[in-house]
């Protein structure tokens, strides 16, 4: 096969057509469609509205609720220990919150605590793979946050809440769009370098679905950005820190509130037991479970563990019949595909564009709609198909240039530009293919402003959680949604954990679980939490496309 | 999964749609740890290596370049050079003996940003073993991310906050630049305390930021919220199709307009 600048032949073709046509398609002025058009191209093409990707609840307080396929799944197997397996007369470590989860979420909480009068001592963070491996360390596009003189917090709030086409719970987004400017002034306190203008205030894009320019960001590296500074100084203050060493189950009291959780630790297969006053959940997504077949931009370790935790112990979850998919996953090369191109390349000009090299969507409807659109173009026969059959529709990234000035592609997109240079191709000088990607997990286990879960003593805060996005999340609002979050959770628990005592441990919620299930007669075989996906071998193979194969 | 199921965004009928050959298949023989395995052409080191029947516990993480899990460092038969690679952003090629490194044992100094200021000596106090700095180069040679790392350790070294903190900006902290180091430098240490010395005392102070978080401190936005809250749902929906897009020239419109 004849490579061309990183492009085969054929796709160079079709390349051609998109600079033939690139001087026109910067003018190309394309609306974005009404509620009712919305409605009908999410109805015809997302799989958050299609047949057979979700499926009934049959056991637990949701019960009867639809969710997707994989997540049920995870509800329907066996808790992976039994309390017989575990000795709760010897607890092993004995602190006033442990944070399962060392991502953004979790790792915010820990330093809010810390700031709220609990010694680092008294605090544990339990997570699955090192400090800061998280969704959080790769969120490219930025951060929300009302903070210029043309917008202001309830502008903010109106976007999240018909981004969310108003499914979300009122409460949380007003605590979400209220203090996002608190959470800019502490990261800057801390030393978050953000992208500015000439006039000192921040560079601020707009995002998909967005009525103001509210996107702050650090290159396109601004999770990675967050997070180093975060973790940076959650070392300095000693907060300890378990690595792989994910929690598998919470520990009840007699009095039913959550008091610890059991903890496994994946290289040595010890088992350790923890009493907490406060347990705060941040175990983050699910990308890795393939939702619907998808491709995913997630980490290793997002499989949902933190919702199956909650659930056994009877937190309700919410919002999980939807699922974010994000427009512009790779699609090409092989390598990449799944991967995340950040929404700050529609953000700075970049159009979204068919094989034909002509515009169809306007580019930054939220991320639900601009996917769907991106579907239908493609089932219409007008996406590009790669040699390995991947779906995909053009991304014009040089109109960056163009539009900005040489060179800002390569300073405000470092990332994308490395990581397409990697495999051959030069994105400042020709545009890249996108399909959309698994992305996000909308819903979760419900909280209030206070992270409070239907369980006393159980927390949650970040992706794990459900309320805050409703059914479709904005960009930049989960980077917003785990400070604004992680904070509070921090904060209350801080208070709550000086009231509370804790009553004899026990696991007995696994027992009654287990007796669910038996009385349902479901024999899946399947355990959860999943703890990590399994890729080896043959699976290797659809991981090229980073799925799941049987 | 069933047989039956594809993955999303897979094309029906591929060979009707495209115009060329299906790239070359076949496979390559890689050495893991001194283990041959004949994998797949077309994976990253990361999936080839799960191919061969490897379940990553460490050496594995956002899979998508952006947190240094995976770093590698392979020699290729009759090679010299000692190559530096990220698992999941590098095809595997023929004979490439390759191991991980899971963990990098790397002190970092302990501080109290509020506590700092941002002078001359502030970097080389906490980290004084970058004046062992010998120019080698070798760090920037290791790096994956293909960053200036000398360039900033000297900078550091000059006492030149801003520029060190730029340089070391793309760091992904994998950590390949203080394995290397004959001078025993936790180079990416050393950035991340640039960058933070920056962020915090050097960059500008943004005054929208400012205004705001008075008016949020004098409680000016919390009226306009609850009303929103509390609004009717057929009121908010209207209110929300009515949105002016700034991103859409709506807000200039209205400026030339004169409202």
């Amino acid at each position: 096969m004849n490579i061309i600048n990183g492009y085969p032949e054929y796709m160079m073709c079709s390349i051609e057509l998109v600079e033939e046509k690139r001087e026109a398609n910067l003018n190309a002025d394309i609306q974005p469609l009404t509620l009712a058009e919305r409605e009908k191209v999410l109805n015809e093409n997302h799989p958050d509205f299609m047949e057979g990707t979700r499926r009934e609840v049959t056991v637990g307080v949701d019960k009867g609720k639809m969710m997707y396929g994989g997540i049920v799944d995870l509800l329907e197997a066996r808790p992976i220990i039994s309390s017989k397996d575990i000795d709760l007369s010897k607890v092993d470590f004995d602190v006033d919150i442990l944070i399962i989860g060392g991502g953004g979420a979790g790792t915010v909480a820990a330093l809010f605590a810390h700031e709220n009068g609990i010694p680092a001592e008294n605090m544990l963070i339990a997570t699955k793979l090192r400090h800061g491996d998280s969704n959080s360390m790769m969120s490219q596009g930025g951060i929300q946050a009302a903070d210029r003189p043309r917008d202001n917090p309830a502008q903010h709030y109106l976007d999240i809440y018909g981004g969310g086409h108003f499914s979300n719970k009122k409460d949380v987004i007003r605590a979400l769009a209220m203090d996002g400017p608190e959470i800019i002034n502490w990261h800057k306190d801390i030393g978050v370098m953000y992208d500015r203008t000439e006039d000192g205030n921040f560079q601020e894009l707009s995002g998909g679905g967005t009525s103001r320019n509210r996107m702050h960001s650090c290159k396109d590296y601004t999770g990675m950005e967050i997070m180093r500074n975060i973790r940076d100084r959650s070392r300095n203050l000693d907060i300890p820190v378990l690595e792989f060493c994910p929690a598998v189950e919470l520990i009840l009291d007699d009095s039913g509130a959550v008091s610890g959780a059991v903890l496994f630790n994946m290289e040595t297969h010890d088992v350790h037991t923890v009493r907490a006053k406060a347990t705060i959940i941040a175990t983050g997504g699910s990308g890795r479970l393939h939702l619907s077949n998808y491709p995913t931009t997630n980490h290793y370790g997002a499989t949902g563990d933190g919702l199956v935790m909650a659930y056994h112990t009877g937190a309700n979850l919410l919002d999980l019949d939807t699922i974010q998919i994000h427009p512009t996953g790779d699609a090409f090369p092989e390598a990449i595909v799944g991967i995340l191109t950040t929404e700050k390349v529609r953000g700075l000009g970049a159009k979204p564009l068919n094989k034909d090299g002509d515009p169809f969507v306007f580019p930054l409807e939220p991320r639900d709609v601009e996917s769907a659109c991106f579907i239908r173009e493609c089932k219409a026969g007008r996406g590009l198909i790669t040699p390995t059959g991947m779906n995909g529709v053009w991304l014009d990234s040089p109109m960056i240039d163009i539009i900005h000035g040489k060179g800002t592609i390569e300073k405000k997109l470092a990332g994308e530009v490395r990581k397409f240079k990697r495999f051959g191709i030069d994105m400042t000088k020709h545009p890249i293919l996108v399909y959309p990607t698994l992305h996000y997990q909308n819903g979760g286990v419900e909280i209030n402003p206070d992270c409070e879960t239907a369980i006393p003593g159980l927390f949650a805060a970040g992706e794990v959680t459900g309320g805050v996005h409703g059914k479709n999340r904005l960009m930049g609002n989960s980077v917003l949604d785990y400070n604004v979050f992680g904070r509070r959770a921090g904060i209350f628990t801080a208070k709550y954990v000086k009231n509370r005592t804790i009553g004899k441990l026990t696991l007995d919620h696994l027992d009654k679980y287990n007796r669910m299930l038996d009385d349902l007669n479901i024999k899946s075989g399947r355990k959860a939490p999943m703890l990590l996906p399994e890729y080896r071998e043959k699976e290797a193979l659809a991981r090229a496309l980073d799925l799941p194969m049987s | 999964m069933s047989d039956n199921e594809t993955i999303q965004g897979s094309a029906e009928n591929v060979e009707a749609d495209i115009n060329c050959e299906i790239p070359e298949k076949g496979t390559y023989r890689i050495y893991i740890m001194g283990k041959a395995y004949d994998v797949p052409v077309g994976l990253t080191i990361m999936k080839a290596i799960e191919f061969a029947g490897y379940q990553f516990i460490r050496s594995c993480g956002c899979r998508a370049g952006f947190c240094g899990a995976c770093s590698t460092v392979y020699r290729k038969e009759d090679e010299q050079k000692l190559h530096f690679a990220l698992a999941c952003q590098t095809l595997v090629e023929e004979g490439m003996y390759l191991v991980q490194i899971p963990f990098v044992p790397a002190t970092k100094a302990k501080y109290d940003i509020y506590d700092l200021k941002p002078e001359e000596n502030t970097i080389l106090s906490l980290y004084p073993e970058i004046a062992k700095c010998v120019s080698c180069n070798t760090c920037t040679k290791a790096c994956p991310q293909d960053i200036k790392v000398m360039m900033y350790i000297q900078n550091s070294l000059r006492g030149n906050i801003a520029k060190a903190a730029e340089l070391s900006f793309d760091c992904i902290q994998c950590g390949m630049c203080a394995m290397r180091c004959p001078a025993d430098i936790k180079h990416y240490h050393v950035g991340q305390l640039a960058r933070r010395l920056y962020g915090k005392y050097l960059d500008d102070e943004s005054q929208d930021l400012k205004k705001r978080m008075q008016e949020m401190r004098d409680g000016v936005w919390d009226e306009e919220i609850d009303k929103l809250v509390d609004m009717d749902e057929d009121a908010i929906v209207e209110l929300y199709k009515e949105r002016k897009i700034e991103a859409r020239g709506d807000l200039d419109k209205d400026c030339k307009e004169g409202n």
